[in-house]
């Protein structure tokens, strides 16, 4: 179990220190960080740390007993959620330093999670788009909105404009796009994580399939573009019909995720 | 090839039905653990065994049979919320997480069944939902089950009136508005079976289809059971839209299934107050439907209906049921331009079936059909198709096996103008069909107009028609036809003389056409018909004045002298001749002696110049003699022509014994015992002893050429001759001859060369017997007796 912040709340808390029974603790000062780092896992060991806040809880000295130190981080700048992909993490860590001259320091992490929510938004426009291989096959498809947040659901359509194929199937498929690096070193990683049949068979002119597809199983995060030019991740919905030979045509749109703000009054 | 494909579909079955049992097992341990998430996951891949394309529909429907009853335990866990602790609107959501669309559906309809039981949420919008998201199958044979499985759990759940589920919300609108949709995209999907699946193979899948038709009727079924669906519904809302669906799909075996589906299903009360709506979709079909037995059908329970009640009767009249059947059936003959003749046909027959049950007192509606039945043959040949002809049959038929009475059926203006298309042999088929009726019901007809319509009718009996081989028809046949017209010529009858005469008339000139073949079996009748009539006016005053010509026994009498007269040429002598024995009787009893000497006249000619066989001499002969002997209106010139004719035609008979009895029979024309019938005793024993002679030259003959003289029995008949004369007291036969005759037969039988015959011997016996008693009973015959010793 992790605590779990939002941006902008207060972290506060207590450390205490105690050193083993009839032992002193000699230290040159104690403190205690609030980080932000973002891990490349292709680029090990690097961290970038995006935020760092330090506050100082005790000047050099001696500590014979047990000694607590309340600390607190107001109003926390914490812009980016906590992150574990495939090619990078994004992480927020309290850590606890002893510094000590000649035998090492002591140093202590904490970790905790951060989720951001956001509002409805404002224009939440549907995506529509008539597609189609010349003479063979023209579909019209309909997502009812661009953005969805994580407990959404998908509603739309696929219309049969023109069938000259013999299909077997229709699967939505929910695409993730992990970009990290920038330039020359970006590195795409790309993840289906639902496949979802939408129809079965093989659907003649004018038939129009129904889609309603369930976000909360899945596991999904919201939408990020470009946290601190290090990563994106972007979410696609692909639309693959099959036929009956396997081949398989497909359209994919990106779709934004959002984790939205619950109510809870 | 095949029979691999079989085996292998049995083993593509058993490794679904093993899946579905394998998955079944896991599902009913999670069941029993009230385990929600393992349920779920196990009986989607349960129901994923139903996503398979390998099975036919009959195979695949074992299949979700298994599945099925795996379904309804599954039911009774979502129905219990205390098991799983989901609330039924979580439980409709969380089945949709299914990632394959079979089981995901499957799953939904059951949730879904439940969730319209909870009543948490309005039955239209579940059902809407239902039958939308259904959609995503559009495999035809698994999305008609899967539909099918919607109907079958939702059935119980429409807001039907008078039903649990109806609310504000929900009306019966919104049942018919569901059933209609699932029936239209269930028919949309069967009718898509034909159009997969090469040619070759169409035979087979067209059966495996039609195997599956009962699942979309059911629909119809569903919605005919619907207490909402009144009248008004039924024609504003269900019929229309059935009825489009039909004729859109343009799918031959969907259409004819289809509409013989409503038709049984729906009551006859909305048949008959949509007829135009029903009726106008039928031009409308694909032209391969066999849309006469679908209207055959319609016709069928209506008329049906129309007998059940006599209530119902002025509601076929308000909604003018026979113009409309009339006039569809006109159209889909238009628009069907390759229905065969025999299609058309049987429609009109169906159609007056109808008629005939529903309206059997308009006989215009039966003309119109009829006639409506002459402008679809005519400019056609003659009809070749046995089954055509075989439905023309039936078409006539109908009328008279209704009414019964040929009389109704000669007021059709058309209907010897349907016949008018037949063949020859069909036409006597149907010719006999009529009379048969005729018989049947011993209809009569009565006016020569009649009569004259009947002999069209008939005429394919009554002459040779053209084209007919002669030597085609059986000579059996033949006469069992003529024998047929001769006995209907006695059904055509008037109790009013002058319009019996009138039908006489007409008779005869048909008769006259018929050929000589026929002239032997038709004669007759007519002859004794006239002859019937003659009797009739006998007791009348004959010279009744008036305008016109006046039914006299002379005027008929004229008739049937020509008539026998072209018997006579047939040749057919001998019945010639008896028919101018009887005419001659006939006019003997109207006092008309020149017309009886003039059919004696006719009847001697014949004799002597047509009858020539001997045997059929000795008959003519005794025809003659006993006619003569009952005619009393000759004088005595005419009488003593005809007498002294007749027994010199007896006495020149080429067989002894023939010559004999024909003598002694003409004894009988001397003593007619009458009041004043003439009693000429001499000549009477002058042809007894006549006939002697000739017997006794006869016995001579047989001694000369056989060496024995033969029997008695001339003797012995000569004797009961001059028994019967002698007790009608004629003063010529005497005792004393009587004993002479008696003599002469012992003396005969007792001679060297008479041979015992027993036949004789008795018949002597018992005359002797007889003498015995009359000597012996006393009285006034007793002393006559007397003198007489046996």
């Amino acid at each position: 179990m992790v605590p779990l912040f939002q941006s902008q709340e207060n972290i506060a808390g207590k450390i205490s220190i105690e050193p083993i029974q009839g032992k002193k603790v000699d230290h040159n000062g104690v403190k205690v960080e609030l980080l932000g780092q973002i891990e490349m896992y292709f680029d090990r060991g690097n961290f970038y740390d995006f935020t760092s806040l330090v506050r100082e809880l005790d000047v050099p000295g001696d500590i014979y007993e047990k000694k607590s130190y309340p600390f607190e981080f107001s109003t926390v700048e914490m812009p980016y959620e906590t992150y574990n992909g495939a090619n990078v993490r994004l992480r927020y860590v309290l850590k606890v330093t002893i510094s000590r001259g000649y035998a090492g320091s002591i140093v202590e992490y904490q970790d905790f999670v951060v989720r951001n929510y956001s509002p409805l938004p404002s224009i939440n426009n549907s995506i529509k788009m008539e597609v189609g291989i010349e003479d063979c096959l023209h579909i019209e498809f309909e997502y009812n909105k661009s953005k969805y947040h994580l407990k959404d659901v998908i509603i739309g359509k696929i219309y049969f404009l023109l069938v000259r194929i013999k299909l077997k199937n229709m699967d939505l498929e929910i695409r993730r796009r992990e970009s990290t690096g920038s330039g020359a070193n970006t590195h795409v990683e790309t993840e289906t994580l639902a496949k979802f049949e939408l129809m079965d068979g093989a659907p003649v002119r004018g038939e129009s399939i129904p889609i309603r597809l369930f976000l909360s199983p899945y596991e999904l995060t919201p939408t990020y573009r470009n946290i601190n030019n290090k990563f994106s991740v972007k979410y696609y919905l692909n639309l693959v019909l099959v036929d009956e030979e396997d081949r398989r045509y497909f359209k994919q749109q990106e779709i934004t995720i959002y984790r939205l703000q619950e109510e809870t009054s | 090839m095949m029979l691999d494909g079989m085996e292998d579909e049995d083993k593509w079955l058993a490794e679904g039905i093993a899946g579905i049992q394998h998955n079944a097992f896991y599902m009913h341990r999670a069941l029993d653990a009230n385990n929600l998430r393992e349920v779920l996951k196990y009986s989607a891949q349960m129901l994923s065994e139903l996503r398979t394309s390998k099975l036919s529909p009959h195979k695949y429907y074992e299949l979700y049979m298994r599945a099925f009853d795996e379904l309804k335990k599954l039911e009774m866990f979502f129905k219990d919320e205390s098991r799983h602790g989901v609330s039924v609107v979580d439980l409709y959501e969380l089945v949709q997480h299914a990632g394959n669309i079979l089981p995901r559906l499957y799953l939904l309809c059951t949730v879904g069944s439940v969730y319209i039981k909870s009543k948490e949420a309005p039955a239209k919008d579940v059902l809407k939902d239902l039958v939308e998201m259904c959609l995503g199958v559009q495999h035809p044979i698994r999305g008609l089950f899967l539909r099918s499985y919607l109907a079958q759990v939702s059935r119980d759940k429409l807001p039907d009136i008078g039903s649990e589920y109806e609310g504000d919300a929900d009306t019966v609108m919104d049942a018919v508005e569901f059933v209609l949709q699932n029936f239209t995209e269930m028919n949309k999907l069967w009718v898509r079976l034909q159009l997969q699946g090469p040619g070759r193979l169409r035979e087979k899948l067209e059966k495996e289809r039609s195997e599956l038709r009962d699942l979309v009727g059911k629909n119809l079924h569903v919605l005919s059971q619907i207490e909402g669906v009144d009248l008004e519904m039924y024609k504003d809302t269900v019929l229309p839209r059935v009825l489009e669906q039909i004729v859109n799909c343009k799918d031959e075996l969907a259409q004819y299934y289809l509409m013989d589906c409503i038709i049984q299903v729906f009551p006859d009360e909305y048949h008959l107050q949509t007829l135009e709506t029903l009726l106008s979709a039928c031009p409308q079909l694909q032209p391969t439907v066999d849309i006469k037995t679908v209207l055959s059908q319609l016709m069928d329970r209506l008329s049906n209906y129309a007998v059940s009640s006599t209530d119902v009767l002025p509601e076929f009249l308000q909604v003018e049921a026979f113009a409309k059947l009339s006039s569809a059936i006109g159209r889909v003959i238009e628009a069907q331009v390759d229905m065969p003749i025999v299609g058309a046909i049987s429609l009109y027959v169906s159609l007056l079936t109808f008629t005939l049950r529903v309206h059997p007192d308009r006989l215009d509606y039966v003309d119109q059909v009829l006639g409506a039945c002459v402008k679809k043959l005519s400019g056609k040949p003659k009809l070749e198709d046995n089954r055509a002809k075989k439905q023309v049959v039936a078409l006539l038929s109908a009328p008279l096996d209704k009414y019964n009475d040929i009389v109704m059926a000669l007021m059709l203006s058309n209907y010897p103008r349907v016949m008018d298309h037949l063949d020859n042999e069909t036409n006597k088929v149907m010719a006999i069909v009529i009379i048969q009726s005729i018989m049947k019901n011993n209809t009569c007809i009565s006016t020569a107009d009649q009569v004259e319509v009947l002999f069209e009718l008939i005429k394919g009996l009554m002459k040779d028609l053209d084209g007919t081989a002669v030597d085609e028809l059986d000579e059996e046949d033949f006469k069992e036809e003529q024998n047929s017209v001769a006995r209907l010529l006695h059904m055509l009858y008037n109790d009013d003389p002058e319009e019996m005469l009138k039908i006489i008339c007409t008779m005869k000139k048909n008769i006259m056409d018929g050929g000589s073949k026929r002239l032997p079996f038709t004669v007759p009748p007519l002859i004794f018909s006239a002859l019937r009539l003659i009797r009739r006016l006998q007791g009348q005053d004959g010279d009744v004045a008036g305008e016109e010509v006046p039914a006299t026994p002379k005027r008929i009498f004229q008739i049937l002298n020509q008539t026998i007269e072209a018997l006579s040429t047939v040749p057919t002598p001998e019945l010639a001749l008896r028919l101018y024995l009887q005419c001659a009787e006939a006019a003997n009893d109207c006092d008309l002696e020149p017309v009886a000497y003039e059919f004696f006249t006719q009847a001697f000619v014949l004799y002597e110049e047509e009858v020539a066989d001997s045997k059929a001499q000795v008959t003519a002969i005794h025809l003659i003699i006993g006619t003569l002997q009952r005619m009393n209106v000759f004088g005595v010139e005419n009488r003593d022509t005809l007498t002294h004719k007749a027994t010199g035609y007896s006495a020149k008979l080429l067989k002894k014994p023939d010559q004999c009895r024909a003598v002694y029979a003409c004894s009988h024309l001397f003593w007619v015992d009458d009041q004043d019938g003439i009693k000429d005793g001499e000549r009477v024993l002058l042809c007894l002893k006549r006939a002697l002679r000739i017997a006794s030259a006869a016995q001579q003959m047989s001694n000369v050429t056989r060496g024995s003289s033969g029997p008695v029995t001339l003797y012995v008949e000569i004797l009961n001759k001059y028994l019967y004369f002698f007790e009608k007291g004629n003063p010529q036969i005497t005792s004393a001859a009587i004993q002479g005759l008696l003599e002469l037969i012992t003396t005969e039988m007792q001679s060297d060369s008479a041979a015992p015959n027993t036949v004789s011997d008795a018949f002597f016996a018992s005359t002797q017997r007889y003498i015995q008693f009359q000597k012996q009973k006393g009285g006034v015959m007793s002393e006559k007796y007397d003198s007489v010793k046996v």
